[in-house]
């Protein structure tokens, strides 16, 4: 049995391995592939964004909140069923960020 | 409204095409039926050119003029599709339209490189699929052909 949790120092950063889809590729010079460190998705985002330029507002409205178009999960999670922008990370999370796919 | 509208709204110009087989076409259509009057969705994976595999993806919005992918249901399919390095088709159906994208379809087109598929049954005795890319708000037609030969367009 593998513990979901494992023991860190409060301080110890934790790397994250985040999926980007091909349309927000211009802001990771395209890499499809990134990792960054938090342990909330709003702290990976803030660390991303840092070399990432763009990338957070193409995710997190003025609101604070995730754009309504876009899904972002952890682990096969959607976030929004997680705890949003808020959701925990640890060690190994995996992070997929797709657009939503919808039209009329 | 007057027809050369009517004719603007639903061209675009054509490059290229798109290669399904026998057995997806039909399988888009008897999906579009499926549901219909609701509006269906999913994805078309291609190798070596060609669709040949498609996965049916929930309309979360279960709407007659509308349809948004269940987020849960769409993430395997993808990621299944981009690790194989296959080529990506989005596709949905219009149960009362033309084969053509709408502009929510424009606005919402967030797969650059992806070929968008629409099916529509609004000629019951003659459902229609059309394909498109649609980067950056523009559209542009691809033929489609099924087995190698030239699907019907219906009302162009």
């Amino acid at each position: 049995m593998v513990k979901r949790r494992s023991i860190r120092k409060e301080s110890e950063a934790v790397a994250i391995e985040v999926r980007v889809p091909t349309v927000l590729r211009k802001h990771t010079g395209g890499e499809n592939k990134i990792s960054g460190v938090g342990t909330s998705l709003r702290e990976l985002l803030d660390d991303l964004d840092a070399r990432n330029p763009g990338l957070r507002g193409a995710l997190i409205s003025e609101d604070g909140q995730l754009h309504r178009f876009i899904n972002v999960y952890v682990n096969d999670e959607d976030v929004r069923f997680l705890g949003g922008v808020e959701t925990e990370l640890q060690e190994g999370d995996q992070v997929s960020i797709l657009p939503a796919v919808a039209g009329g | 409204m007057p027809p050369e509208e009517n004719e603007l709204l639903t061209r675009a110009q054509i490059a290229g095409r798109v290669d399904l087989d026998r057995a997806t076409y039909d399988a888009l259509i008897a999906h579009g039926w499926s549901d219909h009057p609701y509006e269906v969705c999913g994805f078309l994976a291609a190798q070596n050119g060609r669709f040949a595999r498609h996965y049916e993806i929930p309309n979360a919005a279960r709407s007659m003029t509308y349809y948004s992918m269940d987020p849960k249901a769409m993430l395997r399919p993808l990621r299944e599709i981009e690790d194989h390095g296959w080529d990506l088709g989005i596709y949905h159906s219009h149960p009362h339209t033309e084969a053509f994208p709408s502009p929510t379809d424009v606005q919402l087109a967030h797969y650059p490189e992806a070929v968008y598929l629409i099916v529509s049954l609004q000629d019951r005795d003659q459902p229609v699929i059309r394909a498109f890319d649609i980067v950056e708000g523009k559209i542009t037609e691809r033929m489609v052909y099924v087995d190698g030969m030239q699907a019907p367009v219906g009302q162009r």
